[in-house]
């Protein structure tokens, strides 16, 4: 099925237009748009992407490889970040790690059956002086504790 | 000597406090961009900007009054004629792509005193004659980019922003632009690229960005942090602001933010006259090692950095050597600068110390590292995306007991072998620090070898998570 952005999706993107000199350095900003709408960047995003800006597919779609963010295959609904790094693995990320493995019953990198929860390791997130810390969509949590860790799981599954 | 000071820290934790009204009321926001606008020529801003001394905030430590000289006197100017016809247009690039291990300071900057780095953006695009500032910030801080948005559009209600900033005929936009979480980016060239829309890899230098940078144009690329103190050193006078640091006297000057994480008992961001030792930073500010044990060895500056332990002393016999006043000291007694720490045998880096306790494993620790650096290489040039991927298979087999003498032999020669051959610093990033585990760590790597550190006895952190 044909990708379009949704309207206000839309409206977004030609805000953006006159920051750059060149159609091209729309790239991230229109894919984070799409991932943003769909959950995923699926080929007919990029199909839709290299249409609006006028470049190659393959362009586009080495740029969307090259990025540890954009997804390449849909995910759950939301996505669980645990920062896995050395100032976090010396205040506990590896213990983290094992919990919120247990506590969803899947690995890194694998979505709960119900597809609410994706879990995944990150390389370093900038909250270093806060650890150990994960990132549940937009949100940072810091200096997390065993309690924190499990309320802030039930509210991903409950949801 | 500690020396405290809230240049850029005094908004942090304040009611509001990365809003224009706070910026205004308590750092008497946007003075210095007026001033330095209204009065000022392009070249007085660049010859002034040389005298804070200010060492580039990255890691790299260039200065970077001498960062904005390189580019061109040419540039095009504003539809009103401004400018040189036939000029190519000049861009600011503001690197928060902070995403080094260990480096934590830039995001409570955007988060908490936003404000500052949108002036420091004024200063410098007009320094350079560029009229377009991006911020290129990680994409997974959410929160700062809706600070930094937010104290744009602020700024620009009030005309501090826009076509006539203060009334200058020197048109200045700033925008925010999101990675896609690449460490890479962080690379000058390599974010460029993701800027202009392509794989994040680096690019070959000549030509520097000063001449070629974003979209073909002379670009320069500073650091958040550099920019956001540039409010301060016009404020003050750039010589007076220099001064505060304790080495001034060696061209490392000013104010910056130091951070501790780790095994301290408390992580923290501070901000201080440039200067602090390792020993001041870890028991004074980061409140002394977790359960008051000795420290095997400390990162100074995000995970690039090759390590340093307490017993290593400063051997600087040269009365003419900077480091000579403190000759047969041990390394943490001596100030954190950008030419000290490289007369140490590491670099300064972000400043941000990661302090590893002792009973702590070592090998781990590498492997933990090598690990991150393997994610991260973006793969353009083989030694470093092979020699990472290798440095991790070995450090692992190391950790698990099942390596052998050769193996442990040979990662020297990887690691050596990444060293100088690859386009961007990555490589040196990743060889720099497995040369100093290595080095410094040798028999515990001996010991794995011989299958006298099993595996499930290695240990990480020093009290349990909880």
């Amino acid at each position: 099925m044909p990708f379009a952005l949704s309207p206000d999706r839309e409206r977004k993107l030609q805000e953006m237009v006159g920051r750059y000199p060149t159609k091209m350095a729309l790239t991230l900003p229109l894919l984070h748009l799409c991932q943003e709408q769909a959950g995923y960047v699926s080929d007919d995003a990029i199909l839709f992407v290299s249409q609006r800006l006028d470049l190659p597919t393959s362009h586009v779609k080495g740029v969307v490889t090259f990025y540890t963010l954009f997804n390449q295959h849909p995910v759950g609904k939301h996505q669980v970040w645990v920062c896995r790094t050395l100032p976090c693995a010396l205040r506990g990320a590896y213990d983290v790690i094992e919990h919120c493995e247990k506590r969803l019953g899947i690995h890194c990198g694998e979505t709960t059956a119900d597809g609410k929860v994706t879990l995944r390791t990150a390389e370093c997130l900038a909250s270093c002086g806060t650890a150990p810390m994960m990132q549940v969509d937009k949100d940072y949590h810091e200096n997390l504790t065993r309690e924190r860790v499990d309320a802030i799981l039930k509210d991903l599954t409950d949801s | 000597m500690l020396k405290r000071t809230d240049y850029l820290t005094r908004t942090y934790g304040k009611p509001q406090g990365w809003t224009l009204g706070v910026y205004e009321r308590d750092l008497d926001g946007y003075q210095v961009a007026r001033r330095v606008l209204t009065t000022m020529t392009r070249e007085q801003v660049v010859e002034e900007a040389k005298k804070a001394n200010i060492r580039g905030r990255g890691g790299a430590g260039f200065p970077m009054g001498v960062k904005w000289s390189f580019m061109p006197r040419a540039s095009s100017g504003t539809a009103s004629g401004a400018g040189v016809p036939g000029a190519k247009p000049h861009y600011l690039v503001v690197n928060a792509d902070e995403g080094e291990p260990g480096t934590h300071k830039d995001r409570t900057l955007m988060e908490e005193n936003p404000h500052a780095c949108i002036e420091g953006c004024i200063i410098g695009c007009y320094g350079i004659g560029a009229h377009i500032a991006y911020i290129y910030v990680r994409d997974e801080l959410h929160l700062a980019k809706a600070r930094l948005e937010g104290a744009i559009r602020e700024a620009r209600l009030k005309g501090y922003l826009g076509k006539t900033p203060f009334g200058k005929d020197h048109a200045i936009e700033v925008h925010v632009h999101s990675g896609a979480g690449a460490y890479i980016c962080g690379e000058e060239t390599s974010m460029l690229n993701s800027l202009e829309g392509r794989r994040g890899e680096p690019r070959m230098k000549p030509p520097f960005p000063a001449n070629a940078g974003a979209f073909g144009c002379p670009t320069t690329v500073n650091n958040l942090e550099t920019l956001a103190v540039v409010p301060t050193a016009f404020g003050m006078g750039c010589e007076a602001f220099s001064k505060l640091s304790l080495l001034h006297s060696i061209g490392d000057g000013g104010v910056r933010l130091y951070g501790v994480n780790g095994h301290v008992k408390k992580g923290a961001i501070v901000e201080l006259a440039v200067g602090p030792t390792l020993n001041e930073l870890i028991y004074d500010v980061g409140g002394g090692v977790q359960g008051d044990r000795g420290i095997l060895c400390v990162i100074p500056g995000g995970s690039s950095t090759p390590i340093l332990r307490p017993e290593e002393l400063v051997k600087a016999p040269d009365p003419k050597s900077p480091l000579h006043p403190y000759d047969g000291k041990s390394v943490f007694d001596v100030p954190l600068g950008v030419e000290t720490m490289r007369l140490c045998g590491t670099m300064l880096g972000t400043c941000c110390v990661t302090v590893i306790a002792q009973g702590t494993d070592p090998v781990w620790c590498l492997q933990n590292l090598m690990q991150f650096y393997t994610h991260e290489s973006c793969g353009q040039c083989t030694p470093c995306r092979e020699g990472s991927a290798w440095l991790l298979r070995v450090t692992t087999k190391l950790l698990d007991g099942q390596a052998s003498r050769a193996e442990l032999d040979g990662l020297h020669d990887i690691a050596n072998g990444i060293m100088g051959n690859t386009i961007c610093a990555f490589g040196e990033g990743t060889a720099m620090p497995a040369l100093a585990f290595i080095q410094k760590f040798r028999p515990e790597l001996e010991a794995c070898v011989r299958g006298e550190r099993p595996r499930d006895k290695a240990v990480l952190s020093v009290e349990p998570w909880q």
